[in-house]
């Protein structure tokens, strides 16, 4: 044996290590190739052996070959083995091997799960470390799922080293298996707060990760990092955060004005240019976010582009770039800042780095304006002649499209001027642009009528001189452009001096190499212009001319016949069998002209590029359901033969089709412009166009400027667009002088001395009038077009599934646990699996539809309100500033769910925030699926406004988003449970303290229900439920869902309410203490809705009940009814409890003061899990959960006025005792009944 | 994130590659030609920044790199990170080389790349940078080098003596072609 190890060893010394094969490969310079394949048969060989080492060592190489371009996936199952190799040495040569060459498609990595688990777990630091690094680059979902627990234990390892390591998988892991991302989390965030700076960076870095993907779920942990901000001193961390505030504050915008200061005093501290720049960077992203206007932002602007400036301007190009980077963000918002810099950023076009000047090029786009665009597109036009580089080239041609093109050709003063720079676009060599091209001449053609004549006769020209365009194969890109001008000659033929002659050009042989598409476009086209030429001709009574034309035709068309492209060739037989028979009848003397230009009468009208998808679908139509019975999978095999043929009838009825009769025609447009004029969704031509249209009805016949076509020309017969500058300045002068002449015209009229007006400043944008009185239609779109701008989204992003709501994790957790399906996935054998009661499966699955369709009618709305509802909050933020001064991030009102947990972090400060309540009703919520109990029950700290649709309309959104929320949750729950569910098994160490947010949850919770009867009767149904206002002391809010049972129409509904000295309804101010509420809607026949109503109460300590009607009208077809409904509001203590939730540490110190008064009940008989006890208590009585261990629980809540609450929940066999403090006895006391009084019930 | 780490020399024979999201060999190879050629053409004086590589990534990657006497260091990153981070983190990686090899050249990356892997690994890890400070760079480097030796043990010594004697057979390695120009000038290089 030992013979054996050391035989081994000098074996070795003569086998080739990685330094003898790179010597080799080196020295092999002319039969490289050749050198390689002997290596690799070597390796194959030192891969059959037995020693370790050896394989080690030819692993090594193949990592080498592998960059050189050589597949060793082949080896991949001995990677494996020096994988698992005890040597630290061969591990680490393995695991190297394997991130380079293993990926997801591998399949031996399914044999690798156990081995790296084991390394994991190893003693040994670095061979942990050595599988987490080459584990971030393979892995799989399979092997996510399976060692996300693994990892996640790693993240607490003892060693920074290992800490760091495993933070920063973790994100890996989130990316392959979404559903980790939850458990994992609360943990992710401990780590922000690591002592270890290499620990903390990296969980900055996977958050930062994660929230660039989905901003709105990390709002939360704002507070968190501006905390780091401040603190750090790491530039790396600063770096990340600062990115990280630029994602969040387009969408909290009072975090951006939280920002604006630390972040300036960092610009004008920091030495670091990165550090700078991202300060930088991020002020420029709040200062988009934020609305302009504000005094204090001009100032923010000016420091931005004064320090862009100034990178601008240094030597060193890496500043350069990146500050014309980032003044192009600035752009967007603030152009008018940015256009004073406007001769630098010139400057910089003539740079000669080309990222450079991509990056001014970038900016160009926003310093045009009426006057200077010519003169800018001149110089573009210079750098596209003198460009080298295609890419460059391209990029400037695509600019200099957009420039002109942007905002509905909004700087074109001039549509002769863009024809003529789109023709001379077209003779760049071998751009791909070519359809970019075409497409604007056709868009431009279209859209500005005016401009028709010239167009066409520009197109004409180009089409006479196609074969410079066609000449060389390098320009076929170039010749989309011919298709565009195809259609256009074709289209608005009626402009063309001289048909016959591009009828000829078109129809010419050389046509034939064209690409099909585009002889397609010939063909149909040529039709069209022999209509026109038979029209102009059979005038003339000369009758031969006409027919000669036919005969043109006859001729050419065979040509195009015979193409092989299925398209042209169709087209082609049509059409010269249509012209076949013109001819006979034209020797019939027969007038055909009128009945063959009926074939393409009408006008085509620009229709928007996502109209066809904005066409809502009709109510009642399911596009997912068969029309018929689904063909069974053998008849369709055979039908589809048959298709072919079936598909080639229509082709002879279809010129038929087109030859709709005037009249018919003109009916329907007629009919269709009324529709679209009463119709709001149908986007008009913009009034001033329109203004045009009517003044002007003859703009057809603007006469168009006269070229001197004598000026030199690259391509005979093209204009130079450079005429056009001097041709434009010559016109504004002339304007100018004009004016002048007005100007003092008036001046003697009035003969006042005092007039000293400019006459020669510069003049200003609005003088400059368009040369040409421009119609640009808008595009159509057809009528109830859907408006939603969603259609971008790409639904393969990987980043959507980590799209998880963590904010009632992160925050309140207790009252929020993670759902059983949630953990993650834990060894443990199989057989064990727990038993899964099936009603909340079933629960979830038959809730699903129904909620389905109600979400996607309120997804639209729910955007506006939401913009509503953000500026009201601003208002009302003013209102309460004195509350909290600088004392958290936000401000405080946590009314959005999106800020809920600004206060986490402050531990043994007790929280103020309503915004536990409303994760608690989340909670609740997803506990019980009910879709009217769910319910916005969130307080509401609104006081009572008067303008009561506003409020009403708050509150629905509120509504609605819970539900989403709701579903979502149920949908991932449902979700994972199909996939996973044999994974889910507790630690079974059950010993372990959970603290905040880890209570188990090991039976789903029966359904839960805060909202009780209020009062009934055959009319209506009133459900209610109240909570207490955390803003107000001394202010509850009810919440009450009017429910219509009748087949009536429920109106004019008032609430009332008989005061008592301690609680009192809140009324508008100017009504009388006996007046009534008016309920701010109205209910038709089966609907529900909720209202809201506020009371200030005084002494909380006692439950009271307030005496109440109802008053309504019933409306029927033909009578109408007053009716009335009394009730009873009950105010349980409970309802002045609001969740809190409270750390273990404060709640020992609470405990330990000695000011709180003691008290207990035991509740016999209670047959419930403890957890669903827990949860009762927490979503009855507004507790969260403080710690719980084995079946003991601790559990706190805060009133309304600040007393504090604890209980101490513990179970044994059927007994539930409860210790409880307080610091108000009384209260303590019935919110004990009224617990005891929740269990006695169930 | 970092999508890919390239190092190639001057005629763009690759040195290290590390790509952090699969490519097929193949695929590989192009990206480096095509990265090669885009990068070898500018001077040494135009921005570190390039956009327009087709292969890899989009709109939103971009290229950054330096270039160090014979060899070029590109990193392909996305918009989530600091262009200047990133570039200061190649310097990072570059000295910290030089402290590993002492005095690194092109010779030591190409017959050390497992080695030069590892220091990289120390560096970034699944695409996102895991430490910047280089001294905790170098002194895990050095841990792990000297587990590697222990294990190495007796049974190793004769093979290094072969290599050593191999080596000597050498004089046309030269030792001094040095990275050179440690000392560009970075912007913010001192704070980090």
């Amino acid at each position: 044996m030992a013979l054996k190890i050391v035989k081994g060893s000098i074996d070795r010394m003569f086998d080739k290590n990685l330094q003898d094969l790179v010597r080799g490969i080196r020295n092999h310079k002319e039969d490289e190739a050749k050198y390689i394949s002997t290596c690799i048969d070597e390796i194959k060989q030192e891969l059959k052996q037995d020693n370790i080492a050896v394989k080690a060592n030819a692993v090594c190489k193949l990592t080498y070959l592998q960059m050189l371009g050589y597949d060793v996936s082949w080896a991949a199952f001995n990677i494996v083995e020096v994988m698992s190799s005890s040597k630290f040495t061969y591990k680490r040569i393995g695991y190297l091997a394997a991130s380079q060459c293993f990926h997801e498609s591998t399949d031996v990595i399914m044999l690798t799960t156990n081995q790296i688990r084991k390394d994991l777990s190893s003693p040994n630091q670095y061979d942990t470390g050595v599988a987490l690094t080459g584990l971030s680059c393979f892995v799989t979902p399979d092997l996510a799922r399976d060692l996300a627990n693994d990892i996640m234990t790693l993240m607490s390892h003892t060693k920074p080293y290992i800490r760091k390591k495993a933070v920063l998988i973790m994100y890996k892991v989130f990316l392959k298996y979404p559903e980790s991302l939850r458990p994992a989390f609360p943990r992710l965030k401990e780590k922000l707060e690591d002592p270890d700076p290499g620990v903390q960076s990296a969980a900055v870095n996977v958050i930062c990760e994660l929230a660039r993907r989905n901003p709105k779920n990390y709002l939360s942990l704002a507070p968190l990092f501006f905390k780091l901000m401040t603190s750090s001193t790491n530039n790396w961390v600063l770096i990340k955060i600062i990115k990280l505030f630029g994602a969040l504050t387009p969408l909290e915008p009072r975090l951006g004005k939280k920002l604006i200061e630390p972040l300036t005093n960092l610009i004008h501290s920091t030495s670091a240019m990165s550090l700078l720049y991202e300060c930088v960077n991020t002020v420029i992203a709040v200062l988009i976010s934020l609305s302009s206007g504000m005094p204090n932002h001009s100032a923010s602007i000016q420091l931005c582009v004064q320090k862009l400036r100034i990178l601008i301007e240094d030597s060193d190009q890496n500043l350069k770039y990146l500050g014309l980077l980032a003044m192009s963000k600035i752009l967007k918002t603030h152009p008018k800042s940015v256009q004073s810099h406007k001769d630098l950023i010139l400057q910089c076009l003539d740079d000669k780095d080309e990222s450079i000047r991509l990056r001014a090029l970038d900016l160009l786009y926003g310093m045009v304006s009426k006057k200077n665009l010519m003169e800018i597109v001149k110089k573009l036009m210079l750098h596209v002649d003198k460009a080298e580089g295609t890419t460059y080239r391209d990029e400037l041609l695509t600019k200099i499209i957009d420039i002109c093109s942007q905002s509905n050709y909004q700087y074109i003063t001039n549509f002769e001027w863009y024809i003529s720079i789109l023709v001379e676009l077209t003779r760049l060599e071998g751009t791909r642009h070519g359809h970019l091209i075409a497409s604007q001449m056709l868009d431009v053609a279209i859209r500005v009528k005016a401009i028709r004549g010239f167009a066409v006769a520009q197109m004409a020209t180009l089409l006479d001189n196609a074969h410079l365009l066609t000449g060389n194969m390098q320009r076929m890109g170039i010749c989309e452009v011919l298709y565009a001008a195809a259609w256009i000659c074709g289209e608005f033929s009626e402009h063309l001096e001289n048909p016959m002659q591009t009828l000829e050009a078109m129809l010419r042989p050389k046509v034939a190499t064209l690409p099909g598409h585009i002889q397609a476009v010939y063909v149909q086209n040529a039709a069209k212009l022999f209509a026109t030429v038979l029209k102009s001709q059979e005038g003339n009574t000369d009758s031969t001319a006409a027919q000669e034309t036919s005969q043109l035709m006859i001729d050419r068309l065979p040509l195009f016949v015979q193409s092989a492209n299925l398209e042209v060739q169709e087209r082609a037989s049509c059409i010269l069998q249509l012209v076949k028979y013109i001819q006979k009848l034209q020797q019939k003397d027969v007038e055909v002209a009128e009945e063959v230009s009926a074939l393409f009468a009408g006008e085509l009208n620009p229709v928007a590029p996502k109209a066809q998808k904005k066409v809502p679908v009709p109510e009642g139509l399911d596009l997912d359901s068969w029309i018929n019975e689904p063909p069974s999978e053998s008849e369709s095999e055979d039908e589809q033969p048959k298709a072919i043929f079936a598909k080639e009838e229509p082709k002879h009825s279809r010129p038929r089709r087109e030859e709709v009769d005037e009249k018919e025609l003109a009916k329907r447009r007629e009919a269709r412009k009324q529709e679209q004029a009463n119709n709001p969704f149908y986007i008009k031509a913009s009034p001033s166009s329109q203004k045009v249209y009517q003044e002007a009805p003859g703009v057809e016949h603007i006469p168009v400027v006269q070229i001197d076509l004598s000026v030199p020309l690259k391509v005979p017969g093209l204009p130079m667009s450079d005429q056009y500058v001097k041709l434009e300045e010559e016109r504004r002068q002339k304007e100018r002088a004009e004016k002048k002449k007005k100007e003092k015209k008036k001046r003697k009229e009035k003969r006042s001395g005092r007039g000293k007006k400019h006459d020669s400043g510069p003049e200003s944008e609005e003088d400059i009038t368009p040369a040409h009185q421009v119609d640009i239609v808008t595009e159509e779109m057809p009528e109830n077009a859907l408006p939603s701008d969603d259609d971008d989204k790409d639904p393969n992003d990987p980043h959507k599934a980590l799209d998880i709501d963590l904010d009632n994790l992160v925050e309140a957790a207790a009252r929020r646990p993670l759902a059983d399906s949630e953990k993650l996935p834990v060894r443990s054998h199989r057989a064990a699996e727990a038993p899964k009661s099936p009603t909340e499966d079933g629960d979830a699955t038959s809730q699903e539809p129904k909620k389905k369709s109600s979400k996607e009618k309120r997804e639209k709305k729910k955007d506006k309100d939401r913009d509503r509802k953000k500026s009201k909050e601003e208002k009302k933020k003013k209102k309460h500033k004195h509350e909290e001064k600088g004392e958290d991030l936000l401000g405080g009102e946590a009314e959005e769910p999106v800020v809920q947990s600004e206060e986490t972090n402050e531990v043994a400060a007790p929280p103020t925030s309503t915004s536990a309540e409303e994760t608690a009703t989340v909670a609740a919520a997803e506990a019980a699926p009910m879709p009217e109990a769910t319910s916005g029950i969130a307080p509401d700290s609104e006081p009572d406004e008067p303008k009561d649709t506003e409020m009403e309309e708050t509150k629905s959104s509120k509504h609605k988003k819970k539900k989403q929320k709701k579903e979502k949750e149920e949908k991932e729950k449902k979700k994972k449970k199909k996939h996973h569910h044999h994974h889910h098994h507790s630690d079974g160490g059950g010993e372990e303290a959970v603290q905040n947010g880890t209570v188990e949850e090991e039976e789903p919770l029966p359904p839960m229900s805060n909202y009780c009867l209020l009062a009934e009767n055959s009319y209506v149904k009133m459900v209610y439920d109240i909570q207490g206002n955390l803003q107000d002391g001394s202010q509850v809010v009810v919440s009450v869902i009017f429910e219509n049972k009748c087949d009536s129409f429920l109106k004019s509904m008032e609430f009332n309410v008989l005061d008592s000295l301690n609680s009192k309804l809140q009324r508008p101010e100017g009504s009388g203490p006996h007046d009534g509420l008016t309920v701010p809607f109205q209910l038709p026949p089966g609907v529900s809705n909720e209202a809201r109503f506020v009371f200030t109460v005084q002494s909380i300590i006692m439950p009271q009940k307030l005496k109440g009607t109802l008053t309504f009208i019933v409306k029927n077809e033909d009578s109408s009814t007053h009716e009335k409904l009394d009730f009873k509001l009950h105010f349980t203590c409970t309802s002045y409890l609001i969740t809190t939730p409270c750390y273990s540490d404060a709640f020992a110190k609470l405990l330990e003061s000695g000011d709180l008064k003691c008290s207990s009940v035991r509740l016999e008989g209670v047959n419930m899990p403890f957890h669903h006890l827990l949860a009762r208590i927490c979503f009855h009585h507004h507790f969260s959960v403080v710690e719980r261990i084995d079946s003991c629980a601790s559990m706190y809540s805060r009133s309304i006025q600040g007393h504090h609450v604890c209980l101490l929940v513990k179970v044994s066999a059927q007994t539930v005792s409860i210790d409880a403090k307080c610091d108000e006895p009384t209260l303590l006391g019935n919110v004990l009944d009224e617990i005891k009084q929740t269990f006695s019930q169930c | 994130m970092i999508k890919a780490i390239l190092i190639f020399n001057n005629h763009g024979k690759p040195r290290l590659i590390r790509f952090y999201q699969y490519f097929a060999e193949d695929m590989q190879q192009q990206i480096i030609r095509e990265t090669f050629h885009l990068v070898s053409k500018r001077d040494d004086n135009v921005c570190n920044f390039l956009e327009g590589g087709s292969l890899i990534g989009g709109s939103d990657y971009k290229l950054i790199y330096r270039h160090y006497a014979t060899l070029y260091f590109v990193f392909c990153v996305d918009s989530s990170e600091s262009e200047l981070g990133i570039l200061d983190l190649i310097q990072v990686f570059v000295e910290t080389l030089d402290k590993c090899f002492e005095n690194v050249c092109e010779l030591d990356l190409i017959f050390h790349m497992d080695k030069v892997h590892y220091i990289l690994q120390e560096v970034v890890m699944g695409g996102m940078v895991l430490e910047t400070n280089m001294n905790e760079i170098t002194t895990q480097v050095d841990v792990q080098n000297r587990m590697e030796k222990s294990e190495g043990g007796l049974s190793a010594a004769p093979a290094r003596a072969v290599s050593a004697v191999k080596n000597m057979n050498l004089p046309e390695i030269p030792r001094n072609i040095n990275i050179g120009d440690i000392n560009i000038k970075v912007p913010s290089l001192s704070p980090f």
